[in-house]
Formats: structure tokens, sequence, C-alpha cells
């Protein structure tokens, strides 16, 4: 009788020192999981999106590796068919893509190990940090020893940005045109896969405040503001959630 | 030497890719990288920190649901908003089981978007 293999949490409770290279082989195979699915489901529309704007197959896939980021691909796409020039697009994407600062900020903390880790092991992490990475990180990693985090990440973001990357360049071949109703339900999925994981991985009620007000300024912002609101939704409304949730928990001082 | 414009070699579009794309993104991520280097696990200032980064990732959300790009745009808002608040609602029935949700909620757009389509 063969002892069935378990993937989830049980082997990573064990107190045996595991190499890295071990972890990040662990990384790699977590990533086989829902969100790599749905990442995979958001690049497919693009690599449409690309196509129908004219992009080749190798600027598709530059953007795509290089980038790793959606927003700002879909950014530098519009730019790119239209004959932007190469600072206001830069502006562009820099505008759209602030965001990564404040997450990778907040993953530091967890995935570093204090005197050991090396500043250009973090920034060769830091390619990884995308939405979708970056939830999955901040749900799973706390349940992991310290030092096993950031092999584990790496290859997590690795194995998922290949296989996503991969997928991108088969959509781009062999789809022509998605059904609409198709390509609706895969623009659907990234926000409602985020609505649920985003919830998931929130450990304080700072987090929960915080992911609702996200949720109300968002679309506030974007109308009155558009270009910096999602900037602008980050720091009022997480600061307002801080606030409130600080006031809550310690009173006024 | 022919009098091609720059923007028209095969070139230009991986200078801007590797300019305006990578660089303008990853500066971003290396600054966060130095930014948060300091930063203490269990300090304030990370509660804070995090909280922006989640009001922010949490603005992506709504503008998605509610802004979206391509075909989606056409199907009407209260249908995309019902079918996430559904998705949503069935994640927490199903005790946070997050392919629950996202299922849910693609059920209930298509759905709505077939029962449209034969009435309209």
């Amino acid at each position: 009788m063969t002892v069935p293999e378990r993937p989830e949490r049980p082997e990573f409770l064990t107190d045996t020192p595991v190499p890295g290279r071990i972890w990040m082989l662990r990384g790699a195979r977590a990533a086989i999981s829902i969100p790599a699915f749905i990442l995979t489901a958001a690049f497919v529309g693009y690599a449409g999106l690309a196509r129908e704007t004219g992009l080749t197959l190798a600027e598709t896939l530059a953007l795509t590796g290089l980038v790793w980021a959606l927003p700002s691909v879909v950014v530098l796409t519009g730019a790119l068919s239209s004959g932007m020039g190469l600072l206001p697009t830069a502006i562009a994407v820099a505008l759209a893509s602030v965001r990564l600062m404040p997450m990778t900020m907040a993953l530091m903390p967890l995935i570093k190990v204090p005197g050991k880790t090396r500043n250009w092991q973090l920034l060769i992490a830091s390619h990884f940090v995308a939405v979708t990475a970056w939830v999955y990180a901040m749900k799973h990693l706390p349940d992991l020893p310290r030092e096993a985090r950031l092999p584990f990440f790496v290859g997590f973001g690795c194995s998922v940005s290949s296989f996503v990357f991969c997928m991108t360049a088969i959509a781009y071949l062999l789809v022509e045109r998605l059904p609409d109703m198709v390509a609706g339900a895969l623009v659907l999925l990234t926000p409602v896969y985020f609505l649920c994981s985003l919830w998931g991985a929130a450990r304080l009620n700072a987090d929960r405040v915080a992911m609702i007000t996200g949720l109300a300024f968002g679309p506030l912002f974007f109308i009155y503001l558009p270009g910096l609101d999602l900037l602008w939704t980050g720091l009022a409304g997480g600061t307002l959630a801080y606030i409130g949730t600080r006031i809550h928990r310690r009173g006024l001082l | 030497m022919t009098d091609v414009p720059i923007s028209q070699t095969w070139w230009w579009p991986f200078v801007m890719i590797l300019v305006a794309g990578w660089f303008a993104t990853d500066v971003w991520r290396w600054l966060g990288v130095f930014a948060g280097g300091r930063l203490r696990e269990d300090g304030e200032l990370l509660i804070w920190v995090r909280c922006v980064a989640t009001a922010l990732v949490a603005g992506v959300i709504s503008k998605l649901i509610l802004f979206p790009q391509g075909v989606l745009a056409e199907t009407p808002i209260w249908l995309r908003l019902a079918a996430a608040g559904f998705g949503f609602s069935a994640f927490f029935v199903a005790r946070q089981k997050v392919l629950v949700g996202v299922l849910s909620a693609e059920a209930f757009l298509l759905c709505g978007w077939l029962a449209l389509d034969k009435l309209g």
C-alpha cells in the first residue's frame, strides 16, 4: 500500500529544516492552483486584445514577461497601438503601477529573514509582485517557517508566470476571436477572485475595513480624479480604515 | 541607410516595452523593497501600509466590476453587481471557499446574460 500524497499544509509544519531549493519546488507545485488558473484566463483574454490591436507575438510575450502586471500591460498595449511617445507612455504606465509599491512594502517584512536575506534576492522576488501572487502570498506565507517564505514565493511566482507566459503564446496563436460571452465571463473572473481571496487574506479588522473603504472609494476617485485614482483610493481608504480601527482598538490616543 | 523614422523600426516597440513598460513598472517594486525593508512585522506602520495596499486592491476590484473593459461593458451594471454579490455570498456560505465564490458568480452572470439575450 502506498502512502497517499497530500500536498496541503501538514507537511509544511514539520520541524526539520528543509533546504531552500525544496521550498522553491514546493512553491512551484503550489502554483498549480485556482489563482494561476484565473490569471491564465485573464491573460488569454489579453492575448485576444493584443492580437486585435496588432501587436506581434514577440511584443505580446515581451510585455507579458517583463511587465507582469495586467493593468500596466493593457495601458502599454494601448500606447503601442496608438503610437504614443516614450515619455508620456512611461508616465502613464508608471501611474498605473504605483500600487505595486505599497503592496511590495507590505510583503517585505513577511518574506525577509532579518540579517540574512540579501537585497538582491528581494529585488528579484519583487518582480513577481502582482495582485494575484500578492493576495496568495499574504494569505498563505504566514503559515510557513520564516526561512521558507522567500524561496516558496519565488518558486510560486516563477512557475505561475512561466505557465501564463506559455498559455498567452498559445492563446495568441490559436484563438482568433473569443465568443462574446466567453470573453465577458473571463473578464469577470478576476474581480470576483480578488474579492473572495482578498477577504480570505485579511488578518485584522483593519484589513477588512480597508477592503470595504477601498471598494467604495475606487469608483468615486475614478470618476473625480482619474489617473491617480487608485493611489488616492489606497491612501484615503487605507488611512481612514487604519485610523477608524485604531481608535476602536486603543481609544482616541 | 534608409530614412525610416525610429517609431517605424522593428526594435522601437521593444525599447518602449523595456523603458516604458519594464522599468516604469519594476521601479515601484524596487522602491517597495527598500521602503518595506525597514518595516517591523508587528509595527503599527505595517498595519497602515497593509491598509493602504488592501484598499488599493479593493479599488481595482470595484473598478473592474463597475467599469469593465471590452464586451463585459455591454452587460447591465446591476447584473455585474448582482453576480459579484451572489458569488461573494456563496463564498461565505461555502465556508470561504474561493472556487465556490468564483464559479457561482460566473454561473449567475452567464444565466442572467443568456436570459437577457433571449428577452431582448
